[in-house]
């Protein structure tokens, strides 16, 4: 299973994100271990500055925008 | 060539709508259209056109390229990028650990940040059309001025001694392990900086539409129903505690620049001095409390103080200043 993080200190693009991922798991019928990670620290040590970012199982794939459909596809079946 | 949203203003308001064009509400009616129809004009083209440009311009390579500067020209081009680097408000905690655990100094990163919100193009942008350049140029100085000031006085007073430990300890370890990874890009496409320009476009407009009609709406309530004289009577050059309060009145209200500039139209056809606008709408723009409570998560309450009284001083002296300095 897929360790998916959503990185971002809980603005609307990171929820979204997040929403995305969930939306595109299911609808694929895949589970996912989907988590949103609000720390300062935590998103600094991933090396982030622009949120919101999303990590694959420890692995920082995107950062700055929300994903589009095709890349999320991809790191859930990847 | 904008006379043409005045004349647009004009035919919906007096023709259509058949106002009369002495009365205080229909004044406010045609400064509303004329300016919302002109603002969103605008911004549509010039954000279009400015993203285009700076497409391959993101908030990693500015830090890899402010991280090997020398200390002194870095506040200088702190506030430059700061000025010119888009990156969302949300944005802001990420964006100042990245740049302290780069080891970049506490006072460089503050000018970046302290003048990010100041200037940006839209606010440009509209200042140029609304209050012309000279009044833009003086804005743009005097926000960089702002910005570089505060971060040469915060580094002077090692200002890094109260940050949040986590964010210390990031920032000594960087000087042992400076290795930034020099990502080069490949050159963009024209496509490639069209589809970005469209994401950007749409992703400032939705942020900033509503803050426009709300700014021009307050700025059309002052201008028909405010007197011509009441503010220069009231607050003006001869009373010197109108800049500090004036900046004061600012911090409860929370606005961007985009909102704040109509109002500073208006504000500045009123007869207000120029100083006293200056301050205002910097207070407005540049000393919110939500975005200050953010910054709690990277600074001990002791630097958050600091900032935020510099932040008032300085906005209070750039006040004092311009309103005594006879500029036109």
């Amino acid at each position: 299973m897929k360790d998916i993080k959503v990185l971002g200190s809980g603005c609307a693009k990171c929820v979204k994100t997040a929403e995305l991922i969930q939306t595109i798991a299911d609808e694929k019928n895949i589970s996912i271990q989907l988590s949103k990670e609000t720390s300062p620290e935590v998103i600094m040590n991933f090396g982030v500055m622009s949120t919101p970012a999303v990590v694959v199982d420890n692995q920082v794939v995107h950062s700055g925008s929300i994903p589009d459909k095709a890349k999320i596809e991809s790191w859930i079946t990847g | 060539m904008l006379s043409v949203f005045s004349d647009f203003a004009s035919w919906l308001v007096y023709s259509i709508a058949g106002l009369h064009p002495d009365s205080k509400s229909a004044q406010s009616l045609h400064f509303f259209i004329e300016d919302t129809t002109k603002i969103f004009a605008l911004l549509i083209v010039m954000i279009y056109l400015i993203a285009l440009l700076r497409a391959s311009l993101n908030i990693e390579n500015v830090r890899n390229y402010l991280a090997k500067k020398h200390r002194g020209v870095g506040y200088f081009l702190g506030s430059i990028f700061g000025a010119i680097t888009p990156f969302c408000s949300c944005s802001s905690i990420p964006v100042f650990l990245g740049f302290t655990s780069a080891g970049i100094p506490v006072g460089i990163t503050m000018a970046f940040l302290l003048t990010s919100p100041l200037i940006n193009e839209v606010a440009v942008l509209l200042l140029l059309s609304l209050v012309g350049w000279e009044i833009t140029a003086i804005y743009v100085f005097t926000g960089m001025v702002v910005g570089i000031i505060g971060g040469l006085f915060l580094d002077t007073i090692h200002a890094e001694r109260w940050l949040q430990p986590f964010a210390l300890k990031a920032y000594q370890n960087a000087a042992t392990n400076a290795t930034l990874d020099d990502s080069v890009r490949p050159a963009l496409s024209l496509k490639e900086r069209h589809l970005f320009a469209k994401q950007e476009l749409t992703d400032i407009f939705l942020r900033v539409w509503k803050w426009v009609i709300i700014g021009v709406g307050l700025g059309a309530a002052l201008h028909g129903f405010v007197p011509d004289d009441w503010l220069q009577n009231n607050l003006g050059q001869n009373q010197w505690w109108s800049v500090p309060s004036a900046v004061l009145v600012g911090i409860p209200l929370y606005s961007n620049a985009t909102g704040i500039i109509p109002v500073m139209e208006s504000l500045i056809t009123k007869g207000l001095p120029l100083g006293t606008t200056m301050a205002f709408c910097m207070s407005t723009v540049a000393a919110s409390f939500p975005e200050f409570i953010l910054l709690k998560q990277v600074m001990q309450w002791k630097l958050l103080a600091t900032v935020f009284v510099m932040l008032l001083f300085a906005f209070t002296v750039v006040g004092w200043i311009l309103n005594f300095i006879p500029l036109t």
